[in-house]
């Protein structure tokens, strides 16, 4: 029964997490309570985790709780292959008419439009997160300088630019 | 085959390298999709960007999906989001079963102290590159620079935007090729 409660919750997060990210948390821990599979120190645990492990936060919380609240790997996979159906389903109906009908001008004027927007929307991202949780003191700033740097100038790799941080990181702190 | 493992590798590595989610991985994405294996052009990425933000769920996951579709249909977005998920899946998955409380350990905790900033600089460092390619002009600049504010001091969720714009030029489009019916 776990199973199929745990496949309709994250079938919904995923179906209604607009916004992706920090949008699908609140979801998630208004069914996580809503069940009771969690607690509140579970739920800030598996935050703090999904922001240090890579991965979509989404995907991390469902792994996370699906293997918490059912006691085994089923869970999970229930629960993760839940959160990506919706996407699924909806994205290969966009993926379908975007290719289809790019050329259309009203659908080639709408993502016209579209596109100095979606870079505002990135821009926003980077802003959002320019928080005193992400930048603790100067090393911080020396750090995002150089990573800007590296990979605006340098055409740096974005991964190795990660991994250079996190030696940095290991070797500051 | 080639291009199924292809897909499959490319978007494991997406997933893998992903710190913070959603936003972060876009540079690496565009890194590897649109520069390293061109399967899609500049234009094309921020179109599917704003696709990927108008679908709920998982912004990578969506990202994935389309870049697998446009490939290789229904098996390639199904390949490209295994991909992308499995990292994640993997990883919390030793971390629910062995050891929950690593958070609390010193050494993870510096080499993420270094990370964070960095992943913050890779959002930003890409944004010149994409302006170019969208053509943006310092008249048209406003847009993106109002989009930005308004999400980041009034906190107005992006899809209300995507969507004020979608009407907009709807809108627009359809009354500009009426006037010149009537022109006509």
């Amino acid at each position: 029964m776990v199973y199929l409660y745990l496949f309709i919750s994250f079938f919904k997060i995923g179906l209604f997490g607009f916004g992706g990210g920090y949008a699908i948390l609140s979801l998630v821990q208004h069914e996580v309570e809503h069940y009771g599979w969690l607690t509140s120190a579970q739920f800030t645990d598996i935050v703090a985790i999904s922001q240090m492990t890579p991965g979509p936060i989404g995907i991390n919380c469902a792994t996370y709780v699906g293997y918490t609240a059912s006691g085994s790997i089923l869970g999970s996979v229930v629960a993760t292959t839940a959160i990506l159906l919706p996407s699924f389903i909806i994205m290969i109906i966009l993926s379908k008419l975007y290719l289809k009908l790019k050329n259309n001008p009203y659908i080639a004027g709408v993502l016209k439009s579209l596109r100095p927007v979606v870079i505002g929307l990135i821009a926003a991202a980077a802003l959002v997160l320019m928080t005193p949780d992400n930048f603790i003191d100067p090393w911080s700033f020396i750090l995002f300088a150089f990573a800007f740097l590296l990979t605006l100038s340098f055409k740096m790799h974005p991964i190795l630019v990660i991994c250079l941080a996190g030696l940095a990181g290991y070797l500051i702190y | 085959m080639q291009q199924y493992l292809q897909i499959f590798l490319t978007f494991f590595k997406i997933g893998a390298f992903t710190i913070g989610g959603g936003y972060a991985m876009i540079p690496i994405i565009q890194e590897e999709v649109v520069g390293r294996r061109k399967w899609i052009a500049q234009e094309e990425f921020l179109d599917l960007l704003a696709l990927a933000q108008s679908a709920p769920g998982v912004l990578a996951a969506n990202t994935a999906i389309f870049v697998g579709y446009k490939m290789r249909g229904i098996r390639g977005a199904i390949t490209a989001t295994l991909g992308a998920a499995l990292p994640s899946f993997i990883i919390i998955l030793l971390i629910a079963i062995f050891f929950s409380n690593y958070k609390d350990n010193p050494t993870v905790e510096a080499i993420f102290k270094g990370i964070r900033p960095a992943v913050v600089a890779l959002i930003a460092a890409p944004l010149y590159k994409m302006a170019k390619s969208a053509k943006i002009t310092y008249r048209t600049a406003i847009i993106p620079i109002a989009t930005a504010l308004l999400i980041w001091l009034v906190r107005i969720s992006p899809i209300w935007i995507i969507l004020i714009t979608i009407v907009s030029t709807v809108a627009y489009i359809y009354f500009r090729d009426k006037d010149e019916q009537k022109q006509l």
